[in-house]
């Protein structure tokens, strides 16, 4: 200090600032306020579905469960009534399953080959394409359904999986081919370039350069898609029947169910299943996005 | 011969038609490699080339031959389409008229990788995700080379850039040298006739720039390949060209050995372009005579030593072209035809030369003197050059008289 006062006279360091002060009372209210917003739901839905129905009905939504019973996270999964199939949550959730995946896969592969190719290759025609589609990204659901609904009888695909996996790959097109398209815009153009000297193909750049330099963007499209089509209910209602309907149509005529007592607790535990597998991707993959994304940022 | 091709070309899946398709392919090929060396035929052979981006014209009717073993600069400023132009030699431009013959071959609609080419980038391009070895691979993998080949001649390739310990590296391990080093290391493993290098030094520092000049005109003599080679860095043109294409708006300005660029630049842009500090030039007539004499302000610099070209000395508007470095202190002399005396008004000390600032009649003039000489500011003194050293250019054209 006394050294420090001889070359500079005065206070040293950062301004020091209250710990109260206005801005910061403003910042952490807004953020806490926020914070509960989202919470307090998720807390009523956890505990409600650790109670028994006794405890439900007392109706003091807040309070924990005075005893702690998983039954309703098994009737939900496993009993649960659906019109007449009294199965739960389970045949929905495969459904889902065999639904997210393959569309995942398929409009992934599709959409960041079209990127590389409208991003790589100017191929005649390829700004009309892309207009083509980007405008696709702005037609409303609603306007596509019945004609769908036609064309997938016509191929004979209405009310199976597979088509709904085409319903989907289609309807993630217009935004994954924009996502890709770009990132593969930002890579270098030398690089490929440099593969076409080096002899390699559309498909030796696609697979040996670009895709190996690609993975926060198919991280991003993986998260995009999984957690769009599991959640997705409006395709899933049309376009399958209650034989393959996806777990969200499913937790829906569980919960909505208008015979007997509402079972609020097994409502609960029912829409948590339903939503841990996106809050599981998020998570996960969450933390190898940003992975990826630094170890992108990195000049290689 | 055609229906077999064609015949090869319905079943492209098949591996073994494929594989006879490019052996044939190739054979023919080699012959006509062969021959075109055999008659001294230019490696490169650019006819009437054009090229357009959308309405913009970038090259038009463009004519260039480049000898076997000959090392090629395109010099310009930015924006004179250079890069544009090698990019059509390497097949990833598609151009919109004209022929392009590497070895007398027509490549004009062949893929890069059919055009025996390497190509050395500005920015490296080095594929990120594989080691220096598989980057130097890569090629030779996409074409399929035997596994023993390839260990071979990475070998070589590392020994002759000397690379060997940076082999197991990530490009993202290595200096701006070494990536450039192993950038040309790719185009050097695949035993490539032409080598393709875009301002391949235009990221590293300066002193590295010198030390890979180097060592790349050293490659050149090494190898013996047909080498060309965009920059807008003039040293780099002169120090390491056979011959320097000259570029604006897309058109070459002058094709000559780099001395002759220098001394008897062909207009007044490659006059301005190439020398630094640039030409002094001094806007006057000329007066025929004989003998001839240029004639501006209070100034009249006798051009008995001059070469004109074969219209000779002609009367009119012209400007004369003096190199700052051509310019030398003291009065006339029986060998010096020309002086004036000036006031100096700048000096800039620039290490080995000082370069001085006067006045000539209205205009700007600088010189180069010995950094040695104690000039001073408002100083008087005598100047003079040799006028058979200076460049006479046309007014309205700008072209050499």
């Amino acid at each position: 200090m006394a050294d420090a006062s001889r070359t500079v006279a005065g206070p040293r360091g950062p301004r020091p600032r209250p710990t109260l002060s206005r801005r910061n009372i403003f910042l952490y209210g807004t953020l806490i306020v926020l914070a509960l917003y989202y919470l307090v739901p998720l807390y009523v839905m956890v505990v409600t579905s650790l109670k028994g129905m006794p405890e439900v009905r007392v109706g003091n939504i807040f309070s924990p469960p005075m005893k702690i019973t998983f039954e309703p996270w098994v009737r939900a999964w496993a009993t649960a009534c659906t019109g007449l199939d009294c199965d739960g949550l389970s045949r929905g959730f495969w459904n889902s399953v065999r639904i997210t995946v393959p569309s995942v896969f398929l409009s992934i592969a599709i959409a960041s080959v079209n990127g590389y190719a409208l991003a790589n290759w100017r191929f005649r025609g390829a700004n009309v394409f892309f207009t083509i589609l980007i405008v696709g990204a702005f037609i409303p659901y609603q306007v596509m359904i019945y004609p769908i609904v036609i064309v997938l009888r016509e191929i004979g695909l209405y009310g199976r999986l597979s088509g709904l996996v085409i319903v989907h790959t289609i309807f993630g097109m217009p935004i994954l081919t924009l996502l890709f398209r770009n990132y593969f815009a930002s890579i270098p153009e030398e690089l490929f370039k440099a593969g076409r000297v080096d002899g390699a193909g559309f498909w030796g750049i696609y697979f040996k350069i670009m895709m190996p330099m690609s993975l926060p963007i198919f991280v991003v499209a993986m998260i995009i898609q999984i957690t769009g089509i599991w959640n997705d209910f409006l395709f899933g209602v049309i376009y399958t029947t209650p034989d393959s309907y996806p777990m969200t149509v499913q937790l829906n005529n569980i919960v909505n169910a208008t015979q007997g007592v509402k079972e609020y607790n097994v409502n609960m535990a029912a829409t948590i299943l339903t939503g841990l597998v996106p809050l599981v991707v998020y998570f996960a993959s969450g933390k190898l996005f940003v992975r990826g994304i630094a170890a992108g940022a990195v000049k290689g | 011969m055609g229906s077999v091709s064609r015949v090869g070309s319905l079943i492209p899946f098949l591996p073994r038609a494929r594989a006879e398709k490019t052996a044939r392919r190739a054979a023919e090929r080699a012959r006509v490699r062969d021959a075109a060396r055999r008659e001294g035929s230019p490696s490169i052979s650019v006819r009437d080339l054009s090229l357009s981006f959308g309405s913009t014209p970038v090259l038009e009717h463009l004519d260039l031959d480049i000898q076997d073993g000959e090392f090629l600069v395109l010099l310009g400023p930015s924006g004179c389409g250079k890069s544009t132009l090698l990019n059509c030699v390497a097949g990833l431009l598609d151009v919109s008229d004209g022929q392009i013959f590497i070895n007398g071959w027509n490549v004009t609609w062949e893929e890069p990788k059919d055009r025996h080419i390497g190509m050395v980038f500005q920015s490296y391009a080095l594929y990120p995700q594989m080691s220096v070895r598989r980057n130097l691979s890569f090629g030779l993998r996409s074409a399929r080379v035997p596994r023993a080949e390839i260990a071979k001649r990475i070998a070589r390739t590392a020994e002759i850039l000397q690379i060997e310990p940076l082999l197991d590296r990530k490009p993202s391990q290595l200096s701006g040298g070494q990536r450039q080093r192993v950038a040309i290391g790719r185009a050097l493993v695949r035993d490539v006739d032409v080598f393709l290098f875009d301002e391949p030094l235009s990221n590293l520092d300066a002193k590295l720039r010198s030390e890979l000049r180097v060592e790349i005109k050293r490659l050149h003599q090494k190898l013996g390949n047909t080498m060309v080679y965009v920059t807008h860095d003039q040293i780099e043109a002169m120090t390491l060209a056979d011959r320097i294409a000259v570029m604006k708006g897309g058109v070459i300005q002058q094709l000559d050995a780099p001395q002759d660029i220098y001394s008897r630049p062909a207009n007044r842009f490659v006059a301005g372009f190439i020398g630094s500090p640039a030409m002094n030039f001094i806007p006057g007539a000329l007066e025929p005579g004989p003998p001839p004499v240029f004639r501006a302000g209070g100034v009249s610099v006798p051009l008995d030593r001059y070469t004109f070209d074969e219209r000779g000395a002609v009367a009119g508007p012209c400007l004369l072209g003096v190199r700052p470095e051509h310019v030398t202190l003291g009065a006339a002399g029986p060998g010096r035809a020309f002086s004036h005396e000036v006031e100096i008004e700048i000096v800039e000390p620039m290490g080995a030369d000082t370069l001085v600032w006067t006045r000539l009649g209205e205009l700007n003039f600088a010189f180069l003197v010995d950094s040695e000489s104690r000039l001073k500011v408002g100083e008087r003194a005598a100047i003079g050059f040799d006028p058979g050293r200076a460049s006479l250019f046309d007014e309205a054209t700008g072209d050499r008289l």
